[in-house]
């Protein structure tokens, strides 16, 4: 009975399971942690360590292994996640876009020329991937989508904008998401060194700040044929990638939530108000417990969730209401801890604010809390309420 | 490699007070002997060979020796004890030589100690079983192949002492020797499919008893509560001098 693990899931978790996420805990505690501060208050993401993380293989870890990937469970993934977002939601983004996102779609929609040609070398990190599907007016709607894909002899010509795209600016390969002369949404893969394309760094980000996050311009960029993802046809193909991300989002809250929960405790124990440790308070006591509870119930919900993927038993709409509901109840988390930690919890020095500030990128991104309510409720009633 | 207490763990002991409670423990591998390891896989880098991992234990090491399969030993042999063996460190030494000897060795690596029960016999107790030489506490090893000899740095209590031995030998590792590596995640899944070959303890014919039993067991006195003195900060600072010379006999 332990903190990080109230009701002993450890317990079902196999020993690759419990070995896979020691060693990225591992990885992340010394590489990650003690820097993570200063890193989100210059707004840097610590690219040094992207070799690192690809030969600790934390990028397309449940692909094959022809493609570079170790077959791993989808909960053996999740928990990666879940010790990424220790560190920071920042760190799990760049591991959820590189492999839930750009990975998924060439080995999911993809040739087997270009999955040869990208998998292996972007699971170990010398090619890095960005998805780009929001635009500027098409975020929670992206059927609304601008970006077209104009036949033309020998392939396609791509034109438009697409925004808030993670790792934008450290991509070489972007997944685009296109409409084609028939208005069918089509995927693409675009080198972003080709001519007229080009990324723009959002740099006034209050979230997110260890995060790349791009603007990107296709100014009449031409593709060949070959770029063209043949297996994905209309909207479903990238909202069936979103789902893999949206899963490793359900995992990964639940690390930056126990990182709030570990450090509100333990200022709790040693903070003295009134001659005693606030955690002698009953007020405090109600409020490390409110947090538990609610961690408590996000590890449910993620084991439950890594479970039914393993068994190819998994539904959309618990996915929509996983990502929802650990993404909200981590939001809650971080801000009790950082109103149990005083003045000192709005500083870097300590993990809540910067938890709690990513965590708003969280709940809104890979669909709004909105989006996933009105997911969950068509599934409920039947009825299409968007 | 031995499978210790993770030294964060609370120690609570058994009834009858002979050995701690292991329930809810967070067993991991003893941290000196990660440096063994890690010097064993980079020797292989560097020379080719092997390395046989070699534990000693209940089926629940079998935990410690997937994590050293992890970080690339080869295989490994387990030596499988249950509750009812009584063990002290020359039995767990004999048990290992025995091994040693089946499975053949260039160079054996313990770490200097294991930090459950802080003994630092294992190592030297299995050299001296087999009749190797034995260098011990090593921050800094080189290995000849060619000569079959090792040049190895220990260190000693203000000072760094070089020695030289013929191979094989016994090398138990201080911490310095290196920075153990991670278990990456292809090497976890390949660690799977490594042999383990267990060995049941009653198999090896070692019936002798023990030489040392553990008579009893028991938590060290909680601390007393700390002194703090308060007043005026030159009387204090006096007051702190006379205690510290008087009392703690430090100055
Ligand atoms: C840091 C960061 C990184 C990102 N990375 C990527 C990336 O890598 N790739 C990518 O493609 N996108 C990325 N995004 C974009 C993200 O997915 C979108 O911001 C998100 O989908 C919301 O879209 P929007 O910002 O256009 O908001 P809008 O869609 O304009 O929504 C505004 C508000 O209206 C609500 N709303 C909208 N429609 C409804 C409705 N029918 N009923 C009720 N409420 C509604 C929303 O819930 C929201 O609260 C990222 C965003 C951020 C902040």
């Amino acid at each position: 009975m332990t903190i990080n693990d109230f009701f002993d899931l450890e317990r079902w978790l196999s020993p690759e399971e419990r070995q896979i996420r020691d060693a990225v805990r591992q990885f992340v505690e010394a590489e990650v942690r003690p820097h993570a501060g200063r890193w989100w208050q210059e707004g840097r993401f610590p690219s040094e360590l992207i070799g690192p993380l690809g030969e600790l293989g934390v990028f397309g870890p449940t692909l094959p292994e022809e493609y570079g990937g170790a077959g791993v469970s989808g909960v053996a993934y999740g928990l990666m996640m879940q010790e990424l977002e220790r560190g920071d939601s920042g760190l799990r983004s760049f591991a959820s876009v590189q492999s839930g996102l750009s990975m998924y779609a060439i080995y999911r929609y993809g040739s087997e020329r270009q999955k040869a040609e990208y998998l292996p070398r972007m699971a170990r990190g010398e090619v890095i991937g960005c998805f780009g599907l929001t635009e500027p007016d098409a975020g929670s709607d992206p059927g609304a989508m601008r970006t077209v894909a104009h036949k033309v002899a020998g392939g396609y010509r791509l034109h438009g904008a697409k925004r808030w795209i993670t790792n934008g600016n450290l991509a070489q390969v972007a997944v685009i998401w296109a409409k084609d002369d028939e208005g069918v949404v089509r995927g693409f893969l675009v080198p972003t060194n080709a001519p007229g394309f080009s990324a723009r760094e959002i740099h006034t980000k209050a979230s997110m700040r260890m995060s790349v996050t791009s603007e990107l311009y296709l100014d009449q960029v031409e593709v060949g044929e070959e770029a063209v993802l043949p297996g994905a046809h209309g909207l479903s193909a990238p909202l069936s990638c979103l789902t893999q991300a949206r899963f490793g989002i359900a995992f990964g809250t639940v690390g930056a939530a126990l990182d709030c929960l570990e450090e509100a405790l333990e200022y709790a124990k040693t903070r003295i108000a009134f001659g005693r440790p606030i955690a002698a308070t009953q007020l405090v006591q109600e409020r490390v417990v409110d947090m538990l509870s609610r961690v408590v119930a996000m590890q449910l919900r993620a084991l439950q969730l890594g479970r039914l993927y393993d068994q190819g038993a998994l539904h959309y709409p618990q996915v929509s209401l996983a990502k929802r509901d650990n993404a909200r109840a981590a939001l809650e988390v971080a801000r009790m801890a950082r109103e149990l930690l005083g003045g000192n919890g709005i500083s870097v020095d300590y993990a809540a604010m910067r938890h709690l500030a990513n965590l708003e990128t969280v709940d809104t991104y890979e669909g709004t809390y909105e989006i996933h309510t009105l997911i969950v409720g068509r599934a409920l009633t039947g009825e299409n309420a968007f | 490699m031995k499978q210790v207490p993770d030294t964060a763990t609370l120690i609570r002991l058994q009834p009858g007070a002979k050995q701690i409670e292991t329930q809810g423990i967070k067993w991991v591998i003893n941290p000196y002997d990660e440096f063994a390891l890690e010097e064993g896989l980079r020797l292989k880098e560097r020379w080719g060979g092997e390395v046989v991992l070699v534990a000693l234990g209940p089926a629940r090491v079998e935990e410690a020796i997937r994590q050293g399969l992890a970080m690339g030993a080869d295989r490994a042999v387990h030596v499988l004890t249950n509750d009812a063996v009584e063990l002290d460190v020359w039995l767990v030494a004999q048990a290992l030589a025995r091994v040693c000897r089946e499975e053949g060795y260039d160079l054996i690596l313990t770490g200097k100690q294991a930090v459950d029960d802080d003994q630092a016999q294992v190592g030297p107790l299995v050299a001296v079983a087999l009749g190797l030489p034995q260098v011990t506490v090593v921050v800094q090893l080189a290995i000849d192949a060619e000569s079959r000899r090792l040049r190895a740095e220990r260190e000693l209590e203000g000072a760094i002492e070089v020695v030289e031995a013929p191979l094989p030998a016994v090398v138990t590792a201080q911490r310095g020797l290196n920075e153990p590596r991670y278990p990456t995640l292809p090497n976890i899944m390949k660690a799977k499919r490594k042999e383990v070959r267990t060995v049941a303890w009653e198999s090896l014919g070692l019936e002798a008893a023990p030489l040392v039993r553990i008579e009893s067991l028991s938590l060290p006195p909680a601390r007393p509560a700390a002194k703090i003195l308060t007043g005026d900060p030159e009387e204090a600072a006096r007051e702190l001098a006379r205690l510290l010379r008087e009392e703690a006999h430090v100055i």
